[in-house]
């Protein structure tokens, strides 16, 4: 098995790996054949009774899965004519935030998204996806640009937050996340962001303003992450499995809350057990979404973005 | 019943007596957090909870900080009954249904902020009011939306809008609700700023999170008061991240404008002085009516040009609230 397991998937691939080991036995007893034909529907149940009702907690571990595929993965899939740029004018180029220009379905577009590593090395140059201000100023000069030349922008949210640092806070962390929800609250082109795996608060919402919020199945969004919500409010963050039910951060929760548009199908197992499944899944949405906001006029979309967001919230008076 | 059917304005109702801020909790005596002095309770309160010994800021209510910064009796606060609910059935230590019931009680207050609107030397300003009495000052539904309005007030009736800030980051309880409350507050600034109104932010002890990734850092003019915890995470999560120990002074106000963002640090004895000074000379749109050529205004130079272009008046002289004059040795001295 070259995919790590995760806990709660270890009864079924004991299970898948003494199948396998069976169907590789040169010669096989007629009790070796009667053991095949029962684990076979053994595991088949196991897999609907796992990946069916998957914990809150057990998503996150699948949204956090080292193999999970990433933003660049998709968007090499999703779109043609990728053209990666770096920088923000400013500082430096950060690398935990990806920036560039492509093609969906033939229009031309801009792309962002937050990049992990798919191994330490890369993380730690990715920085695991925490951004710092210059990303969140290079996503907003590759979306000012996108305005400009009246593009839309697709976003990839896939971060634990942004970065929390002394030079993340020297450089102004929470000036630059707000100016991006200032100015993407009002750029007049369609925005259609995808969580794809963790969608930690301020530092997801940085680059997550917009028409459609859409969210694969095993992704999370939420004002916190589950071990910080646990530390704070439990005073331990052993009680993260707690903390993720209560803070109700799972797609089908965003949509009865009215904060997400659509929950997007992963197959059994997650995205990094059937990449293409998933990709497909998220590009029938993508086009489907797009399709209607794609002719919308400027002060349309924004008016719309506008009572989206001013629609959130619950309270009495 | 919908807000817009709402009466508009609402009075301020005095507290009950026992959570009268001016009434001295435990006697006659302070004794000042930073310097340890002992400091006679009417001397402090009079110096607007500034230590008359070291400078140190002390936390100030939003009825306190209202006071101080508006003329006297122009508050008018809006919004005053939205009530937060409980929508994700939360409970952590105790029901968040029971931390409401019990902070409304202890506070006297309806929730983390204070709306409404008050004139400041005689210029109307829609008001936004933090009170980190009210579960650490944190950003739920029912902040995200006050503050919304005010903006929105703000935009309807032309005036500017004044924020002030102490809050520890977006209430936990509402979760992903409360998140949404920034890019809600942001979008509204948003509006704010296209119809080129200005909107002053002052920050407070502390001012963190949520509320700085949204609206606290959204100001054309950020004025700090000194030595307030100012930035996105908190001191005790970088220190976990990174494992050291943080510089002297970081995350305050002084380092924050050092880095370029604050626009000045400000003692609040001269608060109310420079709010009212920065409203009269960013007192809206220069170019509103434009169509009516400038270089038709005659005699009175700039001055009388702009009033034409703008449609407006000078203020009338303020009304200076009374027995609210700090003493000159308030400034906070470096030990
Ligand atoms: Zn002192």
């Amino acid at each position: 098995m070259s995919l790590a397991v995760l806990d709660f998937e270890k009864p079924l691939y004991e299970k898948i790996d003494e199948l396998d080991r069976l169907r590789a036995k040169d010669k096989p007893t007629s009790a070796d054949a009667l053991r095949l034909r029962t684990l076979e529907g053994e595991i088949e149940q196991l897999r609907r009774e796992i990946y069916g009702g998957l914990t809150p907690i057990q998503r996150i571990k699948i949204a956090r899965h080292m193999a999970r595929p990433r933003s660049l993965d998709y968007v090499q899939y999703l779109f043609s004519g990728w053209t990666e740029v770096h920088g923000d004018r400013g500082f430096a180029d950060d690398q935990a935030c990806l920036a560039g220009y492509a093609r969906f379905d033939d229009v031309p577009c801009a792309v962002i998204g937050q990049q992990k590593g798919k191994d330490t090395k890369e993380n730690l140059a990715r920085n695991f996806g925490m951004m710092h201000p210059e990303g969140y100023r290079k996503a907003l000069r590759i979306m000012r640009n996108a305005v400009k030349f009246d593009m839309p922008i697709f976003v990839f949210i896939d971060t634990p937050g942004a970065y929390p640092g002394i030079g993340a806070e020297e450089r102004g962390q929470a000036e630059a996340i707000a100016r991006n929800l200032l100015e993407m609250a009002r750029m007049p082109v369609p925005i259609l962001c995808t969580v794809i795996g963790e969608g930690a608060s301020g530092g997801a919402l940085g680059i997550g303003v917009g028409d459609r919020l859409l969210m694969l199945e095993n992704s999370w969004y939420c004002v916190i992450s589950p071990e910080g919500c646990a530390s704070i409010l439990f005073r331990d963050a052993s009680h993260a499995p707690r903390a993720a039910e209560a803070l109700k951060l799972t797609g089908p929760d965003l949509v009865a809350q009215g904060i997400v548009d659509e929950v997007i199908p992963e197959p059994p197992g997650g995205a990094h057990r059937d990449f293409e499944t998933t990709a497909k899944n998220i590009q029938e949405a993508l086009r489907r979404h797009f399709a209607e906001l794609q002719h919308k006029d400027g002060p349309t979309l924004v008016e719309e973005r506008y009572q989206r967001y001013r629609r959130m919230g619950v309270f009495e008076e | 019943m919908p807000w817009y059917k709402k009466p508009q304005f609402t009075a301020l109702k005095p507290r009950p007596a026992a959570q009268q801020p001016h009434k001295v909790p435990d006697g006659l005596w302070h004794r000042c957090p930073a310097c340890l002095a002992i400091l006679y309770m009417r001397d402090f309160v009079a110096n607007l909870r500034v230590c008359t010994q070291c400078g140190f800021h002390e936390k100030l209510s939003s009825k306190e900080r209202i006071e101080m910064l508006v003329d006297e009796g122009s508050f008018q606060e809006t919004d005053a009954t939205v009530r937060a609910l409980d929508p994700l059935g939360f409970s952590d230590s105790q029901p968040y249904t029971r931390r409401l019931e019990s902070t409304r009680k202890k506070t006297g207050l309806m929730d983390a902020v204070r709306t409404g609107m008050a004139t400041i030397g005689g210029q109307r300003v829609s008001l936004a009011v933090m009170d980190f009495a009210f579960i650490g000052g944190s950003m739920g539904s029912v902040v995200g939306e006050k503050v919304t309005r005010a903006i929105e007030r703000a935009i309807g009736e032309r005036t500017p809008m004044l924020t002030v800030v102490t809050s520890g980051g977006a209430r936990m309880q509402e979760s992903t609700y409360s998140l949404m409350q920034m890019a809600k507050t942001s979008a509204a600034l948003a509006r704010l700023d296209d119809a080129r109104l200005p909107h002053i932010v002052i920050l407070t002890n502390p001012s963190t999170a949520g509320v700085m990734a949204s609206y606290g850092s959204l100001g054309d003019v950020i004025i700090g008061e000194p030595d307030a915890l100012i930035g996105f995470a908190g001191p005790r999560v970088i220190e976990q991240t990174i494992k050291q120990t943080l510089p002297r002074g970081f995350q305050r106000s002084e380092f924050v404008k050092e880095h370029g963002f604050l626009d000045m640090v400000c003692p609040r004895s001269e608060l109310r002085d420079t709010v009212e000074r920065l409203l009269s000379l960013l007192s809206g749109p220069a170019r509103e009516t434009t169509e009516e050529s400038p270089a038709s205004a005659s005699g009175n130079g700039h001055a009388s040009a702009r009033a034409k272009r703008t449609g407006t008046t000078p203020p009338a002289a303020a009304k200076r609230p009374a027995g609210l004059k700090p003493k000159a040795s308030a400034r906070r001295k470096k030990a």
